[in-house]
């Protein structure tokens, strides 16, 4: 499948333009490029009050994979993913998905309080024009597949925030969605059940072949989930690093490779953070 | 263990117990928690009022509980307070209706349109705060003493409230759900029917609650006001038993218009609380 741009933009003022993004980061071997982004900046505002979220980043997710973007605040981790799901458009750069359909969940699950569970899933299937008669099995298969078809019924304040962050995702999934975006959506949980999600998040990635682009705060996180850890440094937002998780480690937040990785990472992180200190 | 069943029994465990169905006999607890303190507010009205009637206080124009009750209760034998309540319910249900169609309108536009916005907002919350009986000299040179003039009073009462209501509903969609609608793809007129309009029906039931006690505020004031030769209207009645010099008449008349008055905001609030209530944002058993 060749890659189409969905939006081209020049380079602004004080941009370089022609210059090569020297942080061109690819997947693991031989995958089908699902998103890539091409020397993006993202700037806010303009004149000498200007902000640049995101410096010339350039980043390639594979077909099918799985790659956790993490980075302090301000380093422009939610702005990406605005600009992936085509909700913002970039100053500079470019950010093709090849025609893919893009999901997107946040951190809060964000769910219509006056729809039951059913109906805020099949609120995303009216969106994208399916019929009514399918709408019905097409809830039904997605709420079990997040575990909730005992709860079809119910509303959104009569859940846990475990239970509603699996409606929003059964609501992302609705999309038919190849690529799903992320945006700490497991932040706000407690640890509990947060390992829980992990493992059935895995077990639909996996089932469904989706591409995810997840943005963390949780180091351990980012390695029990991804197959790829990507760290972003702050104001502005830049790829500083990336880690490989290996495919063959055990899936387990508390592992020992996965503690010996996210050491790692976590050291690095700090690094960063203290050149903002003084 | 499986992941399926400890995301079953954490689900379980994270969910608040089924409330026990309500038996019979709690069920008339209930009913009965929620009247007595009405019960011993009206009560305690009325033992102030016979007091007073009993100390001799302009006894001519302040008659007893006794006599007033008795009054109401052959009014409400004959036909004509029936007919009169039928002429002040009938105005009251279409000037609302108009109101309701002109603010929901106004409001909508309003909210849409940014400069509409910035030309008229403000003269919405000063019309809202005026009291509409202030144009029923006005509405008489305008439409003459008759039903049209007292539906101008009535309808300026209640729209800015209603238009208010659903601008403040529009204004407080939280940003989070514009921003999952827009991830959905939702956009132009499926955009206000399936997120912008429910997540403002709230604040809409708010204004229109707020709507209705204007409008019949408004319309009692204009009743007084605007006589209009063969129909007898609740202001009217007041005004006639004013005249006859039946003070009983008059303090009758004040309790029918009170009843309406309470009888419809408590069909409001009831609107009101099971939106709430289907949200999450009133706690099961809370209000009356």
């Amino acid at each position: 499948m060749s890659l189409t741009n969905h939006r081209a933009i020049t380079p602004g003022p004080g941009d370089n333009p022609g210059t090569v993004p020297r942080d061109a980061v690819r997947p693991a071997g031989g995958r089908q490029p699902a998103v890539r982004l091409t020397g993006v900046s993202k700037r806010y505002g303009s004149g000498p009050s200007a902000v640049l979220a995101l410096d010339r980043v350039s980043l390639t997710v594979g077909q099918g994979e799985f790659v956790c973007l993490i980075g302090a605040s301000g380093c422009g981790k939610s702005t990406l993913l605005s600009l992936v799901a085509g909700l913002d458009a970039p100053s500079a750069g470019e950010v093709a998905v090849g025609g893919r359909r893009v999901a997107m969940m946040f951190q809060e699950p964000g769910l219509m309080p006056w729809l039951t569970v059913t109906g805020n899933v099949e609120l995303a299937l009216r969106a994208r024009g399916v019929p009514r008669a399918q709408r019905r099995q097409r809830t039904e298969d997605l709420l079990r597949m997040v575990r909730l078809a005992g709860f079809a019924q119910r509303r959104p304040h009569e859940l846990s925030g475990g239970m509603r962050q699996r409606v929003a995702l059964a609501r992302a999934l609705a999309h038919d969605a190849d690529v799903l975006l992320m945006d700490e959506p497991f932040g706000a949980l407690d640890a509990m059940t947060r390992d829980l999600l992990h493992d059935e998040l895995d077990r639909i990635c996996e089932e469904q072949a989706l591409t995810v682009l997840f943005v963390t705060h949780n180091v351990r996180e980012a390695v029990r989930l991804g197959d790829r850890v990507i760290v972003l440094s702050s104001r502005p937002g830049r790829v500083i690093e990336q880690y490989r998780v290996p495919a063959d480690g055990p899936r387990e937040i508390n592992s020992p490779q996965n503690a010996r990785l996210a050491g790692a990472i976590t050291e690095r992180l700090r690094e960063e953070m203290g050149r903002h200190g003084h | 263990m499986a992941i399926d069943q400890a995301l079953d029994g954490l689900d379980r465990l994270e969910l608040e117990p089924e409330p026990p169905r309500a038996e019979r006999g709690r069920l008339a607890r209930r009913a009965w928690a929620a009247a007595w303190p009405k019960l011993l507010a009206v009560a305690l009205v009325l033992a102030i009022w016979e007091l007073v009637t009993l100390s001799g206080w302009k006894h001519y124009v302040l008659k007893g509980p006794g006599p007033v009750f008795s009054d109401l209760w052959g009014q409400m034998q004959h036909a004509q307070l029936w007919s009169t309540i039928g002429v002040t319910l009938r105005t009251a249900a279409v000037g609302y209706a108009a109101a309701l169609v002109i603010g929901s309108v106004v409001g909508m536009l309003v909210a849409r349109i940014p400069p509409l916005r910035a030309a008229v907002g403000s003269i919405i919350t000063g019309l809202q705060s005026m009291p509409s009986v202030a144009w029923a000299p006005f509405a008489i040179v305008l439409f003459g003493e008759n039903t049209a003039a007292i539906m101008f009073v009535v309808i300026l009462g209640a729209a800015p409230s209603i238009a208010n209501g659903l601008i403040t509903g529009v204004d407080y969609t939280p940003p989070l759900l514009l921003r999952v609608g827009q991830t959905m793809g939702l956009r132009g007129v499926a955009r206000y029917r399936f997120l912008i309009l429910p997540a403002s029906l709230p604040a809409y039931v708010a204004g229109l609650k707020q709507g209705w006690a204007f409008a019949w505020r408004s319309l009692m004031a204009a009743e007084l006001f605007v006589s209009i030769i063969g129909q007898v209207s609740i202001g009217q009645l007041l005004n006639v038993d004013q005249q006859n010099l039946d003070f009983a008449g008059v303090s009758s008349t004040i309790i029918v218009i009170l009843v309406i008055g309470i009888v419809v905001d408590t069909l409001f609030t009831k609107a009101d609380q099971s939106i709430r209530r289907r949200r999450g944002l009133l706690q099961a058993g809370a209000g009356g």
